[in-house]
């Protein structure tokens, strides 16, 4: 009953947005207003049809409605109500779903926030969403419908795929991921739109998709850390990032996005690279239709491949036509977009800016030729072979270098054009930071040139973005004499995207040496213990307690109580577990994980002894992996500062400013808050 | 809008989409095994379920799978906790009862399981044909290079791994492979055939255990 209705909702739906994309484009040509409100109807109307369709999935998933082939597909009666609730996204269908709703709602708040501006940007930006909002009604009806009836109605169902039901981060990466991802349609849908409207080489379109971008950038990177962060805690190998082609997926359009974010300040105040910034938004479209394409399709294989029907042709033909679409029509509209400016100075913050695209770029297409590289090797020469982490590691160690040291001499130089007495002071200071971390690393033991230089610059990089801080906190500090946390607060809130950058960099910088220690001093080993015999990795050392078994409603589950010990005292606990679900061809492991600031005890279980006799455990000795999820967390508050208007600023206030920019600090003159 | 151009990039979207179309057509999953060809590495296990007569096998008793060469073997890795074992156990029976008396032996492995529990699904499954033994530390299962379970190896009369089945195994798959391999069998009582040119690369060390 649930299933029909839901089903009947998502039909609608369909309709709606096939009417509205129509109805949007005659009428922007005909110049009918009434036409294209009734657009943009359409865009609020679908939001609400598919908000309907996704209750009622969450009310069958809960009430175990298996005549529901979602329901049936995911659901089981032993299933804690969380992981029930979550499962929405378990499966392909589910997140198919979800992936529509989410995308409704951008839509409905980016074009009621916008219907009241003239010209036909924010039309175009409508039918553009609709268009991308009809494949997703489109699979949701035909390949992809989750409300199958299914008779006879089963008694219970097998329960979600249990790597989603082992942790609670399921519940917060995939809706991240999608809030990232579909955020990217928005600013495309304004990049489309300025190519329609004609408005392209103005760089309004751009104040509207920067803000937007902003905020996918910000949940795109939440989602990144919290992937890793889940497959860190869930898949029991002790790392973080294996460069899987689903983690590849979310991590181009990021790429992109952040080349973008940069750029996209180089056009507003030299009025250049428009070309450039146009491709950038089309190509982290792509990107994520893409990214979307290799993990639904089932034609890569990955840790998080779901299994697929038909609906692999349909995301081709989606592809394809994005594909196109987005190369005819920056193709069509490049010779709009001659540059006005010209670069003054290789030493000037834009240069900085260029090479930071160029890195980014170059990662981007490093990672997408290592992904697709399995796909073209089996086409061309019938064999089949992955790059894996050697390729990744070797060909993007250099420019990760190189991006770290950016971060740092960006912010500290000027626009337009640097003194040699102006670089002199500015980028010569830092250095002290680099010479502490380098020397830390070296004494730590790393050996690796890479590692060395890494921690350098991180240090020097730290240095420099929290320099601008001291400098602008100073400022006021003098003019107004402000205490310094008044001073801190109002120099971040008058201008909101400078300094949430900043903070962003700051972020970057902890995951960088999270990731950098992590790297460079992870000691492990693996041992057969008796209860009561232990092991020691680079001077921890743990005991097995016991090995134990109980049976779940929904697995069985065989564990091995680890005690850490201090000086013979136990300090905490860890029960790393196997877990034996009745829809798995292996075991499904659960690693346990001790965190301090310092770094984690990773234990694994490996193997056991059925009468308990014995455990085979592993234990990794990881410095610094909690600072990257620290990080990830500094990277969004970074982009929540930036993404929120400047504080209003008093006229009374003004004049006083000047000491603040006289230090090369750009006023803001365009707030972000326009959207 | 200058088509021209517009036209030019189009066509860069071309081989792109092509090699996603070509790439429908594989199986991104379907790693083949370097198994077969190999001698099938070897093993001593013991039986915890003896199976029916005229099968059977003391509980205790430790198969050598080297003293079954001269037969086809069908091993069958499984576990209770597994559900596509389900699946494929009806029919594995009916073949295996099929082919009683022919020179085709089957083993059940028991993966990443206890014994107990094992015994228990049998009997709720209505009994298993042939004996099944404990890989107690899943040595056996990593010389085999075990993806996960059900799997299903066939070995042919002189000990070489001639076809392995990831995922549950059909009575068609069974025919179809046992049939071949039994008429490939030299006359009976006759030994081994000498290695065919097909067959040079070097057996699996005997003893060599993985690591787990």
């Amino acid at each position: 009953m649930t299933g029909m209705f839901a089903h009947d909702a998502l039909l609608v739906s369909l309709i709606a947005v096939l009417f509205g994309a129509i109805v949007g484009t005659v009428g922007i040509r005909r110049g009918r207003q009434d036409w294209v409100q009734l657009a943009f109807g359409a865009i609020y109307a679908n939001f609400v049809l598919v908000t309907i369709a996704t209750g009622a999935m969450i009310y069958a998933l809960v009430t175990h409605d298996y005549s529901v082939s979602y329901v049936a597909q995911v659901g089981s009666n032993e299933t804690p109500l969380f992981y029930t609730v979550i499962s929405l996204w378990g499966a392909l269908e589910g997140s198919i779903l979800f992936w529509a709703w989410v995308l409704g709602a951008y839509s409905t708040a980016v074009i009621w926030i916008n219907r009241k501006r003239p010209g036909t940007l924010v039309p175009w930006a409508a039918v553009t969403l609709l268009v991308v909002a009809l494949f997703f009604a489109i699979l949701l009806v035909g390949p992809a419908n989750p409300f199958m009836p299914v008779f006879p109605v089963p008694a219970d169902g097998p329960g979600p795929n249990p790597l989603l039901q082992n942790h609670i981060l399921m519940a917060v990466h995939p809706p991240l991921l999608y809030l990232g991802y579909v955020g990217m349609s928005v600013p495309f849908a304004f990049a489309a739109g300025a190519m329609f409207s004609g408005e392209v080489a103005s760089d309004d379109w751009i104040k509207i998709s920067r803000t937007w971008t902003m905020i996918a950038w910000g949940f795109l990177s939440a989602a990144i850390i919290a992937g890793m962060w889940w497959s860190y805690e869930v898949l029991g190998w002790g790392g973080y990032w294996a460069w899987d082609p689903v983690e590849n997926a979310s991590f181009l359009p990021w790429l992109t996005a952040t080349a973008y974010l940069h750029s996209v300040m180089v056009q507003e105040r030299r009025g250049m690279l428009k070309q450039w910034n146009l491709n950038l938004m089309v190509g982290t479209f792509v990107l994520t239709i893409l990214g979307t394409f290799l993990t639904r399709s089932g034609i890569l294989s990955s840790v998080h491949a779901f299994t697929t029907g038909t609906i692999g042709y349909y995301f081709l033909g989606f592809i394809a036509f994005v594909l196109i679409g987005a190369l005819v029509m920056v193709a069509g509209v490049s010779e709009k977009l001659k540059t006005r400016g010209r670069l003054e100075s290789a030493t000037s913050r834009e240069t900085v800016f260029l090479l930071n695209n160029l890195f980014l770029t170059a990662f981007c297409f490093t990672v997408l030729v290592g992904t697709l590289f399995p796909l073209v090797a089996e086409a061309a020469r019938g064999i089949k072979v992955t790059v894996g982490e050697p390729f990744f590691n070797k060909m993007t160690l250099p420019l990760i270098t190189a991006l770290i040291f950016l971060l740092g001499v960006g912010p500290a130089l000027p626009w337009g054009v640097a003194s040699k007495a102006q670089m002199k002071q500015k980028l010569l200071p830092p250095i002290a930071g680099a010479v502490v971390l380098g020397a830390v690393a070296l004494i730590a033991g790393a050996r690796n040139p890479y590692a060395v230089l890494i921690f350098a610059f991180v240090g020097y990089s730290a240095f420099a973005n929290g320099r601008e801080y001291w400098i602008g906190m100073k400022a006021r500090h003098a003019a107004h004499g402000e205490n310094w946390l008044t001073a801190l607060s109002r120099l971040v809130s008058g201008n909101r995207r400078r300094y949430g950058g900043y903070v962003a960099h700051f972020g970057v910088l902890f995951v960088a040496l999270g990731i950098a220690a992590s790297q460079s001093f992870r000691r492990e080993r693996e041992a057969t213990l008796k209860p009561g015999e232990t092991i020691t990795v680079a001077g921890h050392t743990a005991r097995l307690k016991e090995v134990w078994g109980r049976q779940e409603p929904q697995r069985a589950v065989i564990g091995a109580t680890m005690e850490v010990l201090d000086n013979g005292r136990v300090v905490a606990t860890a029960d790393p577990r196997m877990n034996f679900y009745p829809t798995q061809s292996s075991p499904v492991p659960t690693p346990q994980v001790v965190s301090s600031i310092g770094g984690d005890l990773y234990f694994n279980l490996m193997a056991f002894d059925q009468n308990g006799a014995h455990a085979t455990v592993k234990l990794i000795v990881q410095p610094l992996v909690p600072w990257i999820w620290f990080g990830g967390g500094i990277v969004v508050l970074g982009a929540i500062i930036g993404v929120f208007p400047n504080r209003k600023r008093r006229t009374v206030v003004a004049p006083a400013r000047q000491p603040v920019a006289a230090v090369p600090i750009p006023v803001a003159t365009t707030g972000g808050g326009e959207a | 809008m200058n088509w021209k151009r517009a036209a030019i990039a189009a066509l860069f979207a071309v081989p792109v989409i092509a090699l996603f179309a070509w790439g429908f057509t594989k199986d991104p999953n379907n790693i083949p095994s370097p198994l077969p060809g190999r001698m099938a590495p070897d093993f001593r296990l013991p039986v915890f379920s003896p199976g029916e007569a005229p099968t059977t096998l003391p509980v205790g008793d430790t198969v050598h799978l080297a003293s079954l060469r001269g037969n086809v073997v069908v091993l069958n890795f499984w576990a209770s906790w597994c559900l596509s074992c389900r699946d494929e156990h009806v029919e594995l029976q009916q073949f295996a009862r099929r082919y009683e008396g022919k020179p085709v032996k089957f083993l059940g492995v028991l993966y990443n399981d206890f014994p107990a529990p094992a015994i228990n699904w049998i009997r709720e499954m209505g009994g298993q044909q042939y004996p099944s033994v404990n890989d107690a530390n899943a040595h056996t299962s990593i010389d085999y290079g075990l993806y996960g379970v059900p799997e299903t190896y066939f070995i042919d009369g002189s000990g070489r791994v001639a076809y392995k089945q990831t995922g549950p195994v059909t009575d068609a798959i069974l025919t179809r492979i046992v049939d071949s391999l039994i008429a490939a069998l030299p006359a009976s009582g006759a030994a081994a055939p000498a290695d065919s040119a097909a067959h040079v690369l070097a057996p699996a060390a005997p003893g060599s255990k993985g690591t787990l």
